[in-house]
């Protein structure tokens, strides 16, 4: 195998266990803080429902953590095995969040541990709870670490590269890089909200599915909730990544926009598609890329028109951000009218078919999750560490790596279909109708 | 050997890659006596006391080895170079296995009530990973990869028809079959589980000679294949010597039914002795004869940020892991199987 194949199957390995990883990484990070917010407001209301819908997501989260821990351990070595040159000079630089993210998981493992297996053995459930809060927080604090390094690669500094040579290193400036608060912020906020909405999925399913409990009807009043906070949360953060893109990598920018003339007044293409180099059926609206990029809708917005033909990030992006964004919106207006009908009294949210539209909405979002991730990573091409160093300058010598991605996507189909047949059986063994019943009967035997 | 920054990032990885051998063995070992007794059809001896012990810990355990291969990067960035080009197949394949172990085990605990095939499997790879993993301790003995136009190279050829190599993976394997039952006759005794105790201090018994004859094997294997290496450990035959002494103490205290906690702990301390006394006389070494600490060692700034951060995390993770041990390992109720609080 040539080099150039190492690198091409380098590059899809990376894709595809970054893309499976996301989806449990996204609902390891968001769903801790889930249960912590429904078991608070258990306790609060002194309400079983949120307690037990606590502890059946509890549950589940086991699962799709197992398969995050796993592929997790998969991607921090394939960052070694696939990518050397990088992680031999990037090593020198951004190793310390790195290592500080190992012990975040490890601060959350351990809780974790202890959390599953103390239920009612505290006699104040707070103080189970309180066991929850390092879960959550090291939960945050992995995503928190991870993405700093994924903002080292956008916006290297904290070092200078003279005759090839590091000096001047400084771990600490390397990992406040521009890219840092935004990209942190954004994909922190986007796990909440992807988890609220995968939760808001499930419960809206079991209501379509003929359980008419109330404890569904309270899991997707709660989950939505959360998920139109988050969302709104989300598209202010989205807002702030475009004024970091225009500042630090406008190439990006311009790429996922198709801003091809560095112009004023710059008007946003939504949508269309790319013939020869002409933008067609899209929609443009005045002003807005001066708006999203400086904030002033008659700003000057750098195009693509400045950067040679090598440095260009694939223009199949636009799709992928047209994509995330719309979902976002989507999701946001999805929430907040439920939110709001709800409040009102209004009877359509109770019908089929908007719950089929909130059922829709979990996986939605986490097409987004992987749509923004997608754009991340491809637009930052064709380096690897912006400006330092390319892709194809990074990766492996070794000629066995396309074997190594057949065993790879073996390894996670067995891992996706095990996670999504344990967790329907889990649940449909035990509906919640049963498990309320049940504990009924163990809280009238104590006192009998 | 002066306490340089090297030498305190290098002692740092070692004792967690000691930590993960260890809790790995009992985790690995746990699978296969596990697996083995349900062949037999003697699965209700020993089921209770490993699904006991191992569900609320088995996440912890992997972390220590995360914790040791993202610190090399960290401490030492050129073994990205020189390890991350040449181990693909064979990291490649152990992180497949450990994948596959730690979500199926997951799977199977919390999701549904056992299958036979899951628990050959857990079994199995229980085997599998440490022989793959013990491959990478044979490879940095040096003569397996070559350096072509400027890239490291593996020959698997050589690596998998040295004797040395098979040594090592013997020895891996034999190790974690004793270092676990050891530790879990303690557990069951604890636990109370008489017949449980039995079996496990019959199996502890078993593999106590073959782990020192293999041992012993691969320090003469040494001789031959990294003569270097090999003068280094006779330079330290009093660590080894000490070591063995504790092996003969947990053997005599296994044999006489005391204390095995006591017992435990010898293990434990011969298992560090040998580990740091192999460590050691490897020193400089990382990979005969391309790399070494002091030529593949990060910067001053980033070494002291990853100490610092490393005694910080610590400091939250002692206290977390004593509590977790409290709860668990050593809370007789727990132990028992009085109570059961799972979620």
């Amino acid at each position: 195998m040539g080099n150039e194949e190492a690198v091409f199957f380098s590059r899809v390995l990376t894709e595809l266990t970054l893309s499976f990883h996301i989806i449990y990484a996204t609902i390891g990070v968001g769903i801790p803080l889930m249960i912590m917010i429904a078991q608070w407001v258990g306790i609060r209301k002194n309400d079983e429902h949120y307690i037990l819908l606590a502890r059946r997501w509890a549950r589940g989260f086991v699962i799709t953590v197992a398969v995050g821990v796993v592929t997790g351990t998969a991607i921090g070595l394939q960052l070694s095995l696939l990518w050397p040159n990088f992680m031999e000079l990037a090593g020198n630089v951004i190793a310390l969040p790195l290592f500080m993210e190992t012990f975040a998981f490890f601060f959350e493992a351990i809780f974790l541990g202890i959390y599953l297996y103390t239920w009612d053995r505290f006699e104040n459930q707070k103080k189970h709870l309180l066991l929850l809060i390092p879960v959550a927080i090291g939960a945050s604090f992995s995503a928190v670490f991870i993405t700093i390094v994924n903002a080292f690669m956008n916006a290297p500094q904290g070092f200078d590269l003279v005759n090839g040579e590091l000096i001047n290193i400084n771990p600490i400036l390397a990992m406040f890089n521009p890219a840092m608060p935004t990209k942190v912020a954004h994909v922190v906020v986007t796990a909440y909200m992807t988890s609220a909405f995968v939760l808001a999925s499930i419960a809206a399913f079991r209501l379509l599915k003929g359980s008419n409990h109330v404890y569904h009807k309270k899991a997707l009043f709660l989950t939505l909730k959360l998920g139109l906070i988050f969302s709104i949360a989300a598209a202010i953060i989205g807002d702030f990544s475009g004024k970091y893109l225009a500042e630090y990598q406008p190439e990006k920018l311009a790429a996922a926009e198709w801003h091809f003339e560095t112009e004023e007044n710059a008007s946003l293409i939504m949508y269309g598609i790319l013939e020869d180099g002409e933008v067609k059926y899209a929609i443009e609206i005045p002003y807005a890329l001066s708006v999203l990029a400086h904030g002033d809708p008659f700003a000057e917005v750098i195009g693509l028109d400045q950067f040679s033909e090598d440095e260009i990030p694939p223009l199949y992006i636009h799709y992928l951000f047209d994509l995330m964004v719309s979902i976002g919106m989507g999701l946001t207006f999805l929430s907040g009218l439920y939110v709001f009908a709800t409040w009102r009294r209004w009877s359509f949210v109770q019908t089929k078919w908007f719950r089929w539209l909130l059922v829709a909405g979990g996986p939605l979002a986490m097409l987004a999750i992987e749509a923004g991730w997608w754009m991340a990573e491809v637009g930052r091409q064709p380096w690897i560490l912006r400006g330092i160093m390319r892709t194809e300058d990074a990766a492996t010598t070794s000629g066995q790596v396309d074997i190594m991605l057949v065993l790879f996507a073996g390894l996670y189909l067995i891992l996706g279909v095990g996670s999504v047949v344990v967790l329907r059986r889990m649940f449909r063994k035990n509906p919640v109708e049963q498990e309320i019943e049940d504990r009924r009967k163990e809280q009238e035997g104590d006192f009998s | 050997m002066t306490l340089t920054l090297e030498i305190i990032g290098i002692s740092v990885l070692w004792m967690f890659l000691f930590g993960y051998v260890i809790v790995a063995s009992i985790d690995f070992g746990a699978g296969f006596f596990n697996a083995y007794n349900t062949l037999t059809r003697r699965e209700h001896i020993l089921t209770n006391i490993i699904q006991r012990y191992l569900s609320p810990v088995w996440e912890v355990t992997n972390v220590f080895l995360v914790f040791f291969f993202v610190g090399v990067i960290g401490f030492f960035p050129k073994t990205a170079f020189y390890y991350g080009t040449t181990l693909l197949v064979p990291a490649s394949i152990a992180i497949i296995l450990l994948a596959l172990r730690g979500s199926y085990y997951a799977f199977a605990t919390y999701g549904t009530n056992g299958h036979k095939g899951y628990t050959f499997m857990y079994g199995i790879t229980g085997l599998f990973i440490p022989a793959s993993l013990s491959t990478v301790l044979t490879i940095s003995e040096g003569g397996f990869i070559s350096m072509v136009k400027g890239n490291p190279v593996l020959d698997y050829w050589e690596l998998f028809s040295s004797p040395l190599t098979w040594s090592i993976v013997v020895l891996s394997l034999v190790a974690v079959l004793y270092i676990s039952a050891v530790f879990l006759t303690w557990y069951a005794n604890k636990a109370g589980d008489h017949s449980a105790t039995e079996l496990l201090r019959k199996y502890a018994l078993i593999w106590a000679i073959p782990t020192m004859i293999t041992a012993s094997g691969i320090i003469f294997e040494l001789r031959g294949h990294n003569p270097e290496h090999y003068a280094r450990i006779l330079d330290l035959w009093w660590v080894f010597g000490i070591s063995f002494l504790m092996f003969v103490g947990t053997v005599w205290l296994i044999w006489k039914r005391k204390n095995y906690g006591l017992a435990f702990g010898l293990l434990a301390a011969q298992f560090a002795l040998a580990f740091f006394g192999y460590g050691v006389s490897h020193y400089p070494y990382l990979l005969y004869p391309y790399l070494t600490i002091y030529d593949s060692f990060t910067n001053e700034a980033m070494a002291i940020a990853l100490i610092v951060a490393f005694i910080a995390g610590l400091g939250l993770l002692l206290p977390s892991l004593y509590l977790l041990l409290r709860l668990f390992l050593f809370n007789k109720d727990y132990v028992r199987g009085n109570k059961d609080n799972h979620a």
